[in-house]
């Protein structure tokens, strides 16, 4: 029963967050910014649901095959997140750095 | 219990798709087409136990892998213009050369 609870309230704050991290992503006014939303919230999303699934399964192939997931995405979300932010800045896309780039 | 987390991650996704629709600038594009793929792989893994048959996971881990190994190529062919960087490095222009 505990383990219900408990998956259910870990399945709820991952999907929350992924919302809160879909809606940082229209809020945010630059891309560095942006970047913050959708690196940090998708890895934790990630990590939350999938705990929130094995807990459901406990001790079986399922809880292994989700294990793999939650730790390739542990590893690989941020790692993306950079390759994007130092492409963007090889690229030439410059952050903001004061209100003066806002008001124009 | 997992149709709201089903309908959470559908929120985030059409959000993400908002944001690779009105991005302005190309990365921005590429960072929601990311978060689209997380998601999905999240998507299969909820539906994995929705409806009961656990073997679509192998599915999500193989969404996962290619998602991450697609996000770095596409940044590759952003930022160096040409996949197959030919004898001649010289051309720094983003053509894809013909020859």
């Amino acid at each position: 029963m505990i383990i219900d609870i408990l998956s259910g309230l870990l399945l709820a704050c991952g999907g929350l967050l992924g919302v809160i991290g879909g809606i940082g992503i229209h809020r945010f006014p630059d891309f560095y910014s942006r970047l913050h939303a959708v690196g940090t919230t998708d890895t934790l999303c990630a990590i939350l649901i999938i705990l929130g699934l094995i807990l459901q399964t406990g001790l079986t192939l399922d809880a292994f095959k989700l294990l793999l997931i939650l730790f390739f995405l542990f590893f690989t979300s941020p790692v993306a997140s950079h390759a994007l932010a130092n492409a963007a800045m090889h690229g030439g896309l410059k952050p903001w750095l004061s209100n003066a780039e806002i008001k124009k | 219990m997992y149709i709201v987390v089903t309908i959470a991650i559908l929120i985030t996704m059409a959000l993400a798709l908002a944001r690779a629709l009105l991005g302005p600038t190309v990365y921005d594009r590429i960072s929601a087409v990311n978060m689209f793929g997380t998601k999905t792989v999240l998507l299969i893994a909820v539906f994995a136990f929705f409806s009961g048959r656990t073997d679509l996971l192998d599915i999500a881990l193989v969404y996962a892998l290619i998602n991450f190994i697609g996000v770095v190529a596409v940044l590759r062919l952003v930022q160096y213009g040409d996949f197959h960087s030919s004898a001649k490095t010289s051309t720094k222009t983003g053509k894809i050369n013909s020859e």
